[in-house]
């Protein structure tokens, strides 16, 4: 295989690795058999293994042994107003680790109307020199223009990213228009990138927001009574609309609510290629405690879209998570210090947003899904790690156990049980969602680039030692189908003869100030209807049940059941009207 | 029979007084060749009277007897005599004794069904200097032909400009020429503050109670979300019906654009460019802001599957919403676009499009039946081919609209009632009474019944008629329903009083009809937004002042903004947090399951739920 990056990995402590008595799961099956590791790859899998002298073992004694967790989805050491989310890319990775996640995926987000490139070079100089796990970077886009466009082509056909971020919300400032999306979606579409969307209407958010305030609701509280869930919902259908109409593979980030999810899986039934990325915080906790009286506590659950106060629906989301509706699984780790969180104590609309939950998220999964028998062991690692992978296009480099495959992998305890705490976690927040709730299943063993990081519940890292993994474009997982239907989705115009009757005098400028109903950049005035006289099929892509059906305008389909005076072909010239 | 006559006859008690609204007696003298003298006795605010030209005033018979029909209510049928005078049913019942030299029509083996309202036409509609070709004399003589005795028309005002004097236009036009009772809806193309006092004169001067908005037609009638919001809290408040045309334009323009690029100029372009997900988008978001501000919905045009899709779940979710599938969308399909002959292409075109998937009018018919659709209108908005042809180089400039006026209430009967589909009266409702009780109309119109309206039609089930440009009443050379064969139509149509259609032939009269004021707070729309909006009372969580470190912030670090969003009203009230002790509660309107459910109980919660007041320590 061709994925040996390893050239910048300053010391292994033991770069020998022999696991032996495991029983190894992948996403699409399970077996029991040693795995081999060497130079942090896996060189063996199987029984009774030839390997060199001086390997150390490690006993699984029939434990299960898992890809690493990919967490897609972080915010290490986000800037906001001039202050820092607290957990780093240091302590970030080191609480990723510490729950059995060996690859994040943080996000870049540039000031609008700075450059992409600049900032994604910066996120990744702090990423290198702290980052204890390996890592890849999304990009926001958070303004939209010609050199965006350019710096956007840059960064996937040369930096190694493939997924790029947009705001449906945050109006003013990150949130852009319906037009932009399409440009935005066409272009990545071209280009074999995922758009990502953080879905959510802003101009609706900014006027609740508005009359909370008027209303004398300042606390947490407003925050979700703000946004409801239909928001939210309603911009994932948008979205998804837009996507379909560019032919764009769609990625919805934080899926908070049970209507987002339902329009989701509609849209897949439908046959869109939509993926939904649920969260720790919703599929673990629900939004009832920004009623909390304890105000730190309250902001401490802010984050966009709000957890849902609908108690019902952390289940709702890990069975639509089971079922493969939702696809992948992210943390949004943001951590902001009370202090910081205080920035809003007397307008809720200040409070910087952002939880934890990458350090929770393996456990909070396997108790919430596996434990109740929503998912077996392989979805598990499907939804924690191979999907990602897939998405990412590192398949099957990350995200699975197989020979050639970077040795990431977690032995995995089903029984352990942990009651999650602010005083015990590894994330510098003063406050965790998930405060008190007890997981059972957690990783006992944890093996990032070939090294034992986490053993006897003692965590071994190394600032600096995570790489940046590039991502290419055009994922199969998400780009197959895509390329397929292009090649279906072929318009042409109906050949027909010139128009020679009278027409109408018209004001152009009458009704407004455009000439018509649209805003057009090129009028193209070339008179095609007379050419392609060989051929006048047409077909929608993404709609296969219309595939075919109205191919022959010379015969409309019409119901049974109706007689048809005039022939339904016309004539070529149509100056005589019937 | 008498329990039904009792029945109505306590209705006519109830609301006889709006037949004095009208602000016109005719004299008591009677005979069809008198002079009428009218004269003003009142002028009610919503009733407003004016005097016409005597000239106009050929009153055929102004007591008219229908004996021995079956009728047709959107509750029930029965058979009965119907007793009418002064434009009122007077009588309803057996044996009634009434005047003599009364004009009888006999209906025996016919029903007798409320006249059709046409809730959705644009007679006369200007667009870029020109005028579509029926106007108000054609259009509305074009639905008297078929069964229709009332049109709402759309008052679209040039953006920027004055709603009022806009709707003064509109009733200008159609007072001079319209043949039956009509009402206008007036369309918000444009917004800003200012309209909102307009669109309160409007409600409550001129009897408006319903506004649309544009979500398509970008840079000319598209309004953005924020401003949907802003209209949509007015149109609440003012207790009207906010109708939406639900198009994404922002979409629909890069798709213009697109298809145009690609050298496609023919009318295919326009049901390209305008799929129908973009439709059923906008749709799903206008639901989720009308749900936001607890504000009735109404959406025009239902063209596609989707959309309807889309209007069916919310009803199931509880939004109060409807929608109105028009003739065009429940009698043909958007094949026709790829026909060879342009001008017929041409004539289809109409926003948003006809769908090209050819089982959309029967999904929509079914839809229609089950109640997840409620009205009817036609969107009657005619152009000629020399207008359309406006348009022969780029199918943005076609201008949009297709007939249906005329065959709306012979389509819907052949489509639903003759397949089984629905009833008789769920044909009543679907046609007639669901309207008038939307636009609060009821039940002076949309139903039989003693102190109604004398706007009725003798229907004839059995009679069949093949729609066609040759006989049909429009100006138009194109009938996009050409050659459809369609079972049931009017025998005898009666409109104010007065035979308008009797043996095929047509004796209407320009000007006759009247404005028809309507009141806000339609009950059939408003009672449950009532309800609602009592529940959906938001209470802030009173908490100790949060009295530890506070993180500096720089003040404009991002770009200019300093929040995540615009904010109108900081609220910099400082002790607000303190007050309101007594009560805590929340509550959501509409999502009332939840109210009441307490936390899930399999997650042990350490920390105590209320936690402390003050919250310098951190636990």
């Amino acid at each position: 295989m061709s994925y040996q990056g390893k050239k910048n990995i300053p010391k292994i402590t033991s770069d020998r690795l022999l696991i032996k008595g495991g029983r190894i799961v992948n996403d699409d099956q399970s077996f029991y058999a040693d795995i081999y590791m060497e130079d942090g790859l896996i060189k063996q899998l199987g029984d009774n293994l030839i390997v060199p002298g001086g390997v150390k073992t490690i006993e699984a004694n029939g434990k299960m042994v898992i890809p690493g967790g990919i967490d897609i989805h972080t915010h290490f050491q986000m800037p906001y107003r001039g202050t820092t989310t607290v957990d780093d890319f240091s302590q970030g990775s080191k609480a990723a680790l510490a729950g059995g996640t060996t690859m994040i995926v943080d996000h870049v987000i540039p000031d609008p109307g700075s450059s992409l490139i600049e900032a994604f070079e910066q996120w990744k100089q702090w990423a290198d020199e702290k980052a204890c796990c390996d890592y890849s970077l999304h990009v926001d886009i958070t303004h939209w223009n010609d050199s965006v466009k350019q710096e956007v082509e840059t960064l996937l056909k040369e930096k190694g990213v493939n997924s790029f971020q947009v705001y449906m919300a945050y109006k003013d400032l990150y949130q852009m228009s319906n037009s932009e999306l399409y440009e935005v979606f066409s272009f990545l579409g071209e280009m074999g990138g995922v758009v990502q969307v953080h879905a959510e209407n802003g101009e609706i958010i900014a006027e609740e927001q508005a009359r909370m305030l008027q209303m004398g609701i300042t606390g947490p509280e407003g925050h979700v009574l703000s946004r409801p869930e239909e928001l939210e919902a309603e911009a994932v259908f948008r979205a998804i609309t837009i996507a379909s109409q560019t032919s764009c593979p769609l990625y919805v980030t934080k899926v908070m609510s049970k209507s987002a999810a339902d329009i989701i899986s509609q849209a897949r039934k439908k046959g869109n290629v939509v993926f939904g990325e649920p969260i720790s915080a919703s599929l673990g906790t629900d939004g009832t405690h920004y009623w909390s009286k304890n105000w730190a506590k309250a902001a401490s659950f802010v984050t966009s879209p709000p957890l849902s106060p609908d108690p019902t629906t952390p289940d709702y989301l890990n069975t639509l998570l089971a079922s493969g509706d939702l696809t992948v699984t992210g943390s949004a780790h943001c951590t902001f210090s009370v202090a910081q969180k205080a920035i809003g104590k007397d307008d809720f609309t200040q409070i910087p947003e952002g939880i934890n939950g990458v350090e929770e998220r393996m456990a909070l999964i396997w108790d919430k899904a596996v434990v109740t028998g929503k998912m077996d062991e392989n979805t598990f690692v499907a939804v924690t790690s191979t999907n990602a992978a897939k998405i990412l296009n590192l398949y099957p480099r990350k995200g699975r156990i197989a020979v050639g495959s970077d040795s990431d992998l977690v032995i995995w305890d089903a029984d352990a049980v942990r009651t999650i705490t602010a005083k015990t976690h590894n994330s510098a927040a003063e406050y965790n969602v998930f405060e008190g709730m007890e997981f059972r299943g957690g990783p006992l063993v944890v093996i990032c680039q070939g090294k034992i990081v986490l053993e006897d519940g003692n965590l071994h890292v190394t600032s600096g030692t995570g790489r940046f993994i590039p991502c290419s474009p055009f994922p199969d997982f998400a780009y197959k189908r895509i390329k397929a239907r292009k090649q279906l989705a072929v318009l042409r115009p109906v050949p027909r003869g010139m128009y020679d009757g009278p027409v109408s005098e018209f004001s152009p400028m009458s009704r407004g100030g455009t000439p018509s109903a649209s805003a057009r950049t090129s009028p193209t005035k070339q008179t095609p209807p007379v050419r392609n006289l060989h051929h006048s099929g047409f077909s929608l892509a993404g709609n296969p049940a219309q595939r075919g059906a109205p191919t022959t305008e010379e015969t409309p389909i019409r119901p049974a059941g109706r007689r048809i005076v005039v022939p339904p072909g016309g004539r070529s010239n149509i100056t005589s009207l019937s | 029979m008498e329990a039904a006559v009792d029945g109505t006859k306590a209705e006519h008690l109830k609301w006889a007084p709006l037949a004095d609204d009208m602000g016109v007696v005719p004299p008591e003298d009677e005979g069809s060749e008198a002079e009428w003298k009218w004269m003003i006795v009142q002028t009610a605010p919503y009733m407003e009277a004016r005097p016409r030209p005597p000239w106009k005033l050929q009153w055929q018979s102004d007591r008219l007897l229908i004996k021995g029909g079956k009728i047709v209510n959107d509750d029930q049928s029965f058979y009965a005599d119907i007793y009418m005078e002064d434009s009122l049913i007077k009588q309803i019942g057996e044996n009634l004794i009434v005047p003599g030299g009364v004009k009888i029509i006999d209906a025996h083996g016919r029903m007798v069904i409320p006249g059709g309202i046409d809730v959705h036409t644009r007679f006369q509609m200007p667009d870029r200097g020109m005028t579509a070709v029926d106007d108000f004399y054609q259009g509305t003589r074009a639905a008297l032909a078929g069964g229709t005795t009332m049109i709402i028309d759309h008052v679209v005002p040039e953006p920027g400009g004055s709603l009022i004097s806009a709707f003064e236009q509109w009733r200008d036009w159609a007072d001079s020429k319209a043949c039956c009772d009509y009402s206008l809806h007036v369309d918000v193309t444009s917004w800003h503050k200012g309209l909102q006092e307009e669109m309160e004169t409007l409600v409550k001067d001129h009897g408006v109670n319903s506004f649309l908005v544009y979500l398509a037609y970008k840079d000319i009638f598209q309004l953005s979300d924020s401003q949907i919001y802003e209209v949509f809290s007015v149109i609440r408040d003012l207790g009207a019906i906010a109708q939406v045309h639900a198009e994404n334009g922002d979409i629909v323009a890069e798709e213009q654009r697109r298809i145009l690029e690609l050298g496609i100029t023919g009318p295919e372009g326009h049901v390209l460019s305008r799929p129908e997900e973009v439709e059923a988008e906008a749709v799903n978001r206008s639901v989720t802001i009308a749900n936001q501000t607890n504000c009735p919905l109404y959406i025009t045009k239902v063209m596609s599957k989707s959309a309807a899709d889309v209007i069916a779940l919310a009803r199931k979710k509880g939004t109060v919403v409807f929608g109105e599938p028009i003739s065009a969308s429940l009698g043909t399909d958007g094949s026709h676009y790829w026909s060879k002959n342009w001008a017929k292409a041409a004539a289809y075109i109409t926003s948003p499009p006809l769908s090209p998937d050819p089982t959309t009018p029967d999904y929509l018919n079914s839809l229609l039946s089950c109640g997840d659709l409620q009205v009817t209108g036609s969107a009657h908005c005619t152009f000629n081919t020399a207008q359309r042809a406006v348009g022969k180089d780029d199918f943005t400039l076609i201008p949009e609209g297709t007939n249906g006026t005329e065959e709306r209430m012979s389509l819907v009967w052949d489509k639903c009632v003759v397949t089984g589909k629905m009833d008789e009266n769920q044909f009543v409702a679907a046609t007639s009474t669901n309207a008038a009780k939307i636009f609060n109309l009821y039940p002076r119109k949309g139903r039989i019944a003693v102190g109604s309206d004398a706007d009725l039609i003798i229907w004839d089930p059995d009679v069949t008629k093949i729609i066609s440009a040759k006989t049909h009443n429009l100006a138009v050379e194109y009938n996009i329903f050409e050659g459809t064969e369609v079972r049931g139509i009017p025998l005898v149509v009666i409109s104010q009083g007065k035979i308008v259609l009797e043996e095929g032939n047509l004796h209407t009269t320009e000007g006759s009809g009247r404005y028809i004021g309507r009141k806000p707070f339609s009950d059939y729309v408003y009672k449950r937004i009532k309800a609602r909006s009592r529940l959906a009372e938001l209470r802030g969580v009173p908490r100790g002042l949060y009295d530890g470190p506070v993180c500096e912030v720089s003040v404009t670090p991002k770009t200019v903004t300093p929040a995540s969003s615009t904010k109108t009203s900081p609220a910099k009230q400082p002790a607000q947090p303190v007050r309101n002790l007594h009560q805590s509660g929340f509550s959501l309107s509409g999502a009332q399951i939840d109210d009441n459910v307490p936390r899930r109980n399999t997650q042990r919660i350490v920390a105590p739920p209320g936690g402390r007041a003050n919250i310098t320590s951190l636990g």
